[in-house]
C-alpha cells in the first residue's frame, strides 16, 4: 500500500488533489481511497488531505500517520509542527515552491497555476509532478482524473498545468542524475 | 458499473435508482451532498418522476416525506445529528403510521458542544423508535443497503435508517460498484402502498389510540420487528443473487473461529478493526471480529451464536449514555449474560476523535492479558481532565 498525505491551506483544493489522484489510481485498475483530515476547513487554515493506492481492497480508515510521499502546497507550512511525521525512510517530498529546495523536489506550482488556470490553486501541478517523482501515476491518468473531477476549460487548463509540471520534474530528474 | 466515487455521491446514485417519487430534506454537514446530488438530478431531469422538495427544517423534512409516503409515494430524506433530534417526533410517527420511508443518517455528534464530525450519537438517540436501522462498513455497502432498505421497508410497512459514518464514508472517495437499473428494477418492485390517503376515498391513519388498545399496537411493533429480522438476511441473499456481492444482512464475522477475543463494532472502524485482527493473528493472537450490520432489529441469538464462544468481548463504540456507559455494549452484555465472562466497552471517536490501528491494538492486548477495565475511553487526553480535579476518578464501571 501507497500512502500519500497532503498538506495545505483551506482553499487551495488539498481535498480534491486527494481525491483527483485516487481516482487517477482507479483509472491504473487500482484501489484508491482518499478523504479529507478530520479538522476545521476555513479559507487559510492549514488542512490535510490523504489518499491510500494498494492492489487489493483498502479498509483502514485511520488518517494517513506513516506517508511515503508528502505533498506540501504552501511553503509556509514548512515549520507546521508534526508536518513531517511518520514520513517513512526514503519517503518522498514535494513541495509548492519557486526556489529549489535542497532536500525535497520543488515545483513552481502557483507559478504554473497562474500562467495556465489563471488561478493560484497549485493542486494540479502539484500532482503532474508527483506523478514524475514518485512514478506511482501515469501524467496520462492524472490528466484525465483532473478532466474528469473539473470538466470543460478548468479541467483543460488544470491539465495543462499538471502536463507542464510533469515536464519541469522530469527535467530535474534527469539532471539530478 | 465500477467508479471512483464519493460516498455520498454514491448514495445519491443508488436513491436514484430505486425511483424515488419524493425526495424533500434540509440541508446538514456531513448528508447534505446526497441531497444535493439527488436534487440536481431531478433538476437536470435524469430522475424522472420525482419531486424535490425544499423545506423549511428537518421536522418539515420528515413531515412531508410521511405525508408522501402516506400518498402512496416512495420517499426519501436524509440528516444527520441536530437534524435528526430536530425530526424526532416525526420519527416516531413514520414509524408509528407504519410508513416505509428510507432516511440516510450521516452520523455526526451531537452538541453542546457544537461538533460536525462523526460519531454516533445521533442515530442511538432515536434506536427506540421502531425504525430498522443498518450501519455500512464501507461506501459499496451504504449504496447497496438502500436498495435493500427500500425492498424491506415496503414489504414490512416499516421506515428504515440507513446509517453511514459522517466524512469518514460520505466524504470519502472509494471504488465503487453503482447498479444498473436493471438489476435494481429486478430486485426492487415498484411500491404498491397497502393503504393511501386520498380526497375521492377518504379515510384516517393514526387516529387516537386509548389504554386499551395502546400496548397491544406497541406489542405488534416489537413483533414486526421480528418479522424483519427473518427478512433481513433473506433480502441480503436475495441481493446477492441480483448483484453479485454480499451486503446487508445482520452481521458479519470476521476471522471468529476460535477466537477468544472478540471485538464487536457499529460501521466504518470495522474496517480498522479487521486491520488490526490480521496484525494480532500474524502474532499469534486469537482475536476476531464481528461487524453489526443491523442494530434495529437487534439480533440477540446471532449475537450469541457469533460472540458466545469468547471469553472476552470487547465492544468498539461510538456514543456514550453518561452515567450508564455504552449503549450497544449494554445489549450486548445483555444478549451474551451467563455466556461470556467478560464484556468491556471501549468507548472511542466521540466527535470525530481519530480511531488508530495503534490504539486499537493496545486495547485488544490489555483485553488479552486480562487488563482491560469495564469502560475505557480510548485516547483520552489528560490535559483537560486535569483541569477538572473533583471529576478525577475511576471511570464508572458497569
Amino acid at each position: 500500500m501507497f500512502q500519500i498525505r497532503i498538506h495545505g491551506r483551506g482553499g487551495q483544493g488539498v481535498v480534491s488533489a486527494a481525491e483527483i489522484l485516487s481516482v487517477a489510481a482507479f483509472f491504473e485498475g487500482k484501489y484508491a481511497q482518499a478523504f479529507p483530515s478530520f479538522g476545521s476547513e476555513r479559507n487559510g487554515a492549514p488542512v490535510m488531505s490523504f489518499c491510500r493506492v494498494d492492489d487489493k481492497p483498502i479498509r483502514l480508515r485511520e488518517p494517513v500517520m506513516e506517508p511515503d510521499a508528502l505533498i506540501i502546497q504552501d511553503p509556509t507550512l514548512l515549520h507546521l509542527p508534526g508536518l513531517f511525521d511518520g514520513l517513512a525512510a526514503g519517503g518522498s517530498v514535494l513541495i509548492n515552491s519557486a526556489r529549489p529546495c535542497e532536500n525535497y523536489l520543488a515545483i513552481p506550482a502557483t507559478e504554473l497555476a497562474l500562467k495556465y488556470v489563471r488561478r493560484p490553486v497549485p493542486n494540479a501541478a502539484l500532482l503532474g509532478g508527483f506523478a514524475a517523482q514518485t512514478g506511482l501515476l501515469r501524467i496520462e491518468s492524472i490528466v484525465a482524473a483532473i478532466r474528469e473531477k473539473f470538466p470543460g476549460e478548468i479541467g483543460e487548463a488544470n491539465a495543462r498545468a499538471a502536463q507542464a509540471a510533469w515536464d519541469l520534474a522530469q527535467e530535474a530528474h534527469v539532471s539530478a542524475n | 458499473m465500477f467508479q471512483q466515487i464519493e460516498g455520498s455521491r454514491a448514495v445519491a446514485e443508488s436513491v436514484a435508482l430505486c425511483r424515488p417519487e419524493v425526495v424533500c430534506a434540509y440541508p446538514i454537514t456531513p448528508q447534505t451532498h446526497i441531497v444535493e446530488g439527488l436534487g440536481e438530478m431531478v433538476k437536470s431531469g435524469r430522475l424522472k418522476g420525482c419531486e424535490f422538495i425544499n423545506v423549511e427544517s428537518e421536522f418539515a423534512a420528515l413531515s412531508v416525506a410521511i405525508g408522501a409516503s402516506a400518498a402512496g409515494a416512495r420517499s426519501y430524506t436524509a440528516t444527520a445529528s441536530q437534524g435528526l433530534l430536530y425530526m424526532t417526533e416525526a420519527v416516531y410517527n413514520a414509524s408509528g403510521l407504519g410508513l416505509p420511508i428510507v432516511m440516510t443518517i450521516g452520523n455526526r455528534a451531537i452538541g453542546a458542544p457544537i461538533n460536525i464530525w462523526n460519531d454516533h450519537s445521533d442515530s442511538m438517540s432515536v434506536r427506540d423508535s421502531g425504525w430498522l436501522q443498518f450501519h455500512a462498513e464501507t461506501n459499496q455497502e451504504a449504496a447497496d443497503l438502500h436498495i435493500q432498505a427500500f425492498r424491506l421497508a415496503e414489504e414490512l410497512s416499516l421506515p428504515v435508517m440507513v446509517c453511514m459514518d459522517g466524512f469518514i464514508l460520505t466524504h470519502a472517495y472509494e471504488r465503487v460498484d453503482v447498479p444498473t437499473q436493471e438489476q435494481v428494477d429486478a430486485f426492487l418492485p415498484p411500491f404498491v402502498p397497502r393503504q393511501v390517503l386520498d380526497p375521492a376515498a377518504p379515510l384516517s391513519i393514526g387516529s387516537m389510540v386509548g389504554p386499551d388498545a395502546f400496548m397491544e399496537v406497541r406489542y405488534l411493533a416489537h413483533q414486526k420487528q421480528f418479522l424483519a429480522l427473518a427478512r433481513i438476511p433473506e433480502v441480503a441473499k436475495h441481493f446477492a443473487r441480483v448483484f453479485g456481492r454480499e451486503s446487508g444482512g445482520l452481521a458479519r464475522g470476521y476471522r471468529t473461529e476460535d477466537a477468544e477475543i472478540l471485538v464487536v463494532a457499529l460501521g466504518s472502524v470495522n474496517g480498522t478493526i479487521q486491520e488490526v485482527v490480521d496484525e494480532m493473528r500474524a502474532d499469534g493472537i486469537a482475536i476476531g471480529s464481528v461487524s453489526l450490520c443491523s442494530y434495529r432489529p437487534f439480533p440477540v441469538d446471532l449475537m450469541r451464536q457469533m460472540l458466545g464462544h469468547a471469553r472476552h468481548v470487547v465492544v468498539v463504540e461510538k456514543c456514550l449514555a453518561p452515567g450508564q456507559g455504552g449503549i450497544l455494549s449494554m445489549e450486548i452484555q445483555s444478549a451474551l449474560a451467563g455466556l461470556v465472562p467478560n464484556v468491556s466497552t471501549l468507548i472511542a471517536g466521540l466527535g470525530g476523535r481519530i480511531i488508530t490501528r495503534r490504539s486499537l491494538r493496545a486495547a485488544f492486548e490489555h483485553a488479552r492479558d486480562g487488563l482491560l477495565p469495564p469502560l475505557t475511553f480510548l485516547d483520552l487526553n489528560e490535559g483537560p481532565i486535569a483541569r477538572e480535579p473533583e471529576l478525577q476518578m475511576e471511570p464508572v464501571c458497569l
